[in-house]
């Protein structure tokens, strides 16, 4: 029995290994001197970071990405909360379809979806313009919110709502005062998560952006040339806004009852 | 109630408030392109222009190439490989997480696997790139050992390798829920009767953790079948994917409809594929859970 533990422990080691080198390694080599990222060791050495943070292209492709993330994280957010709240609250003839149209998004492969918004953009115009980069991640997060403030919500017994009603309350001030501050942190959670998928998605973007490039599509761009320790940098920085994103996120997801 | 006071066929304004964006957003933004995709396979191209018609051109210039089906061949097998790669890498993971790790070991194995679904992919894929080059972290140890250097870039290998950086997280953490909710008390029981902790995995909580450990294979399949990163950059393109297809046609060959043929087929091809797998899990008359 013990044994079976041991070689199980082990293999999970490794697996675990396998998922985390390619981002340990990344964020290691970002910092060495030599212009190959590999070994051995050339040195310490921040000439990398300098590197991007002079780059123009690099530094409008940021500031870019920014700007995306936190409107699709907004707008998301409240798309998810409407569904998620629709789904819990009312129970109506194709249901069934509405939700299948708001869950279905992230099962369709995301070139797919790139190929269908630059087609669609192009007829109205907005090709080559961050509205359409922001408006396509908005498809793609949207339902990653409705599933995290849906979870939330789920705990919320279905008749503190009519209690409030009862009372005298309108179902706008309900909502106000009830049931979106019991879904707090879930919507934080979800304008993190929400964020950091909008910050890292390069397929929808790289599609419809034009010469709007976010970050991720400059990424893109520079693996198709040389290897250079300043992807190293980029990819590095790109890493650590992301993980902090998807780690405030989960703390708020994984937080009960705490507003109660 | 207030609230269903009101006389029922009325427009309700507060209802309609939640329920119409993800309706609007997701017709508009959503619903609309795919649905184009479809119709333009049956567009043609005039002078540079893409120009709405009904015709098959498309189909049949892509469904008689054979460079169309060694791409689809290719694409289907090597998704197959993951997803079965995927599902066996995972299990022992899975089953340690679920069965023997404590409560703090499993949360925070849960944190790890969820933190790579949200960062950068594209980056991780660079990452790999150089540690598999020749000049890469792995042929240097192994050249310092007298081996080597293997091609590891600009092959299948290389790509299997992304599509795993891919599959892994989701298929350990599919595999981990449908494990955990394995009846204990089926297992104890096996075991009280003699069974071997091997047997007892594979006649009982395998069997019953079927639907899981399905769907877990399936998502590897998915996520496979439509990337373009790990064959274009570890893999070499060549043999390319369907997924290169796409992106060749639609950013060199500025052939749209062509695209979509390519788009079009791999839908299909993924939707049967899902109703498979959600009837192999759910489907089968008879069998008990």
């Amino acid at each position: 029995m013990s044994r079976g533990i041991a070689w199980q422990g082990v293999w999970t080691v490794l697996v675990f290994a396998f998922i985390l080198t390619p981002i340990a390694s990344l964020v290691f080599f970002s910092f060495n001197a030599d212009r190959f990222p590999s070994l051995p060791w050339g040195g310490f050495s921040l000439e990398w970071y300098r590197a991007i943070f002079a780059d123009d292209t690099v530094r409008a492709g940021f500031w870019r990405s920014i700007q995306v993330s936190a409107f699709v994280a907004v707008v998301a957010t409240f798309i998810g909360f409407a569904t998620a709240y629709t789904d819990y609250r009312y129970n109506f003839r194709g249901k069934m379809p509405y939700l299948a149209i708001a869950a279905l998004p992230p099962t369709v492969p995301v070139l797919i979806l790139g190929l269908g918004m630059l087609s669609f953009f192009s007829m109205v115009n907005l090709v080559g313009t961050l509205r359409a980069v922001m408006f396509g991640h908005v498809v793609i997060c949207a339902p990653f919110a409705m599933a995290l403030i849906r979870m939330r919500l789920a705990d919320m017994s279905p008749d503190i709502e009519p209690a409030a009603w009862n009372l005298g309350a309108s179902r706008w001030a309900t909502m106000w005062r009830v049931t979106i501050p019991w879904c707090l942190p879930s919507i934080i959670a979800s304008l993190a998560i929400t964020a950091a998928v909008s910050f890292d998605e390069f397929m929808i973007a790289w599609f419809v952006s034009g010469l709007e490039e976010t970050l991720p599509v400059r990424i893109l761009a520079l693996l198709q040339g040389q290897v250079s320790p300043r992807i190293n940098a980029i990819g590095s920085l790109v890493f650590f806004i992301s993980i902090t994103l998807a780690a405030i996120g989960q703390l708020f997801a994984s937080r009960k009852e705490s507003t109660a | 109630m207030t609230a269903n006071s009101k006389p029922k066929l009325q427009f309700d304004r507060f209802a309609w408030f939640w329920r119409a964006p993800a309706l609007i957003w997701q017709s508009a933004f959503f619903l609309a392109p795919l649905a184009l995709v479809f119709a333009m396979s049956f567009w043609v191209v005039k002078s540079y222009r893409l120009t709405p018609d009904f015709v098959l051109k498309n189909w049949d210039r892509m469904l008689t190439r054979d460079y169309f089906w060694t791409a689809y061949l290719y694409t289907f097998e090597v998704s197959l490989l993951v997803a079965v790669l995927a599902s066996v890498i995972a299990f022992p993971a899975a089953h340690y997480l679920a069965f023997k790790a404590s409560p703090t070991v499993r949360r925070w194995g849960i944190f790890f696997l969820v933190t790579p679904f949200f960062t950068s992919y594209l980056v991780r894929i660079y990452s790999w790139k150089i540690i598999l080059s020749n000049e890469g972290v792995i042929n240097v140890m192994l050249g310092r050992l007298g081996l080597g250097p293997f091609e590891l870039l600009n092959n299948m290998t290389g790509a299997v390798i992304g599509y795993l950086t891919l599959c892994l997280p989701l298929t350990i953490i599919i595999q981990t829920f449908a494990l955990s909710n394995v009846d204990r008390s089926l297992i104890g029981a096996a075991q009280n009767l003699g069974c071997s902790a091997l047997r007892t995995t594979f006649k009982v909580t395998i069997p019953a953790a079927r639907i899981g450990l399905i769907l877990a294979a399936t998502f590897a399949f998915i996520l496979t079948f439509g990337d373009y990163v790990s064959p274009s950059y570890l893999g070499g393109g060549s043999p390319p994917t369907m997924s290169i297809l796409i992106v060749d046609q639609t950013k060199s060959g500025n052939n749209w409809p062509r695209a979509s043929v390519v788009a079009v087929t791999m839908v299909v091809t993924l939707i049967t594929v899902l109703f498979a797998a959600l009837f192999a899990a759910y489907g089968r008359p008879g069998k008990a859970q």
